[in-house]
């Protein structure tokens, strides 16, 4: 009973903040419509007994993506008014394909239930979910089968940050930066030198 | 009983809502990117759906990769978007035809 309430609850909410990240009017709220989906989706996970996989929704999107999200929004001096212009131009196509797709998606639930087509075998002899706590399974399968694929989401995560600082970087011409080489060559007889003042007649910088 | 089909319906919404963000937004690039992100959170919902419903923990492994490249995507994209900014002082999609594509 408890699971029915969770699942309903979880699914109502995905979907009304999903709904609201698309149609709020400032684009802060939309962020944070989207935390709010990316939490609900991460519930829906956890009802499904996947929980590394919810734990990393929330950790990298709700940690990462959304606050990046957030800080570009509120850097960015944007008139979002005459952005939504084409809003009300855009509606009934919008939601024309909405509809269809929708349709679509639905048709190839039912044709499923129905009796789907058989394209391979699934019965989990593969990847056994069972035994093991969720987390261990993922890491006992992460590091062996797939451990190619795994170093490669690293390598597309790196040549993603270089990107973004690449395309972020710039050189700017007014700022004095350390010059190590000069700092190092630098001597004591060079940069010091004794003086000794006359008494009332002051002294020269 | 919640059976896969309630978990498929509510990605596949999910999905539309996303996509339906894509076109009612159309010249809010950030919106734009917010909507992608909402259509890959439905693709890894079904992911793990169907993973806990087929009893094969593939699905779970892929959609930690669905997350990585989506992780890969926003960082790039926002980027675009701030030098863009940076060049034009605005982040209008329509007027985006500098390469004549």
């Amino acid at each position: 009973m408890i699971q029915l309430i969770a699942f309903y609850l979880f699914a109502t909410v995905v979907i009304a903040s999903g709904t609201l990240t698309i149609m709020a009017r400032n684009p802060v709220h939309s962020v944070l419509w989207l935390i709010l989906a990316f939490f609900n989706g991460a519930g829906l996970m956890v009802l499904a007994g996947a929980e590394f996989i919810a734990m990393l929704l929330v950790i990298v999107y709700v940690g990462a993506v959304a606050v990046l999200f957030l800080f570009v929004v509120m850097m960015l001096d944007i008139d979002f008014s005459e952005l939504r212009a084409g809003f009300i131009k855009n509606f009934p196509l919008g939601m024309l394909l909405a509809i269809v797709l929708f349709v679509e998606l639905f048709v190839g639930l039912v044709a499923r239930s129905a009796g789907h087509l058989v394209l391979g075998k699934a019965d989990g002899s593969g990847a056994p979910l069972a035994g093991k706590s969720n987390i261990e399974a993922i890491g006992a399968l992460l590091y062996s089968r797939y451990l190619f694929l795994f170093e490669a989401a690293g390598i597309v995560l790196l040549v993603a940050m270089i990107g973004a600082i690449v395309l972020t970087h710039r050189q700017r011409s007014d700022t004095r930066g350390q010059n190590v080489g000069r700092q190092i060559a630098r001597r004591p007889d060079e940069a010091t030198v004794n003086v000794k003042p006359e008494v009332g007649k002051g002294v020269t910088l | 009983m919640i059976g896969i089909e309630h978990y498929v319906v509510v990605s596949s919404l999910l999905f539309v809502l996303g996509v339906l963000g894509i076109f009612l937004n159309r010249k809010n690039v950030i919106v734009i990117l917010m909507a992608i992100e909402l259509i890959l959170l439905a693709v890894n919902i079904n992911l793990v759906a169907f993973s806990a419903a087929l009893g094969d923990l593939t699905g779970q492994v892929f959609a930690m990769f669905v997350l990585t490249v989506a992780a890969g995507e926003a960082a790039v994209g926002l980027a675009i978007l701030v030098t863009y900014f940076r060049d034009r002082g605005t982040i209008a999609v329509d007027d985006i035809n500098r390469m004549k594509g």
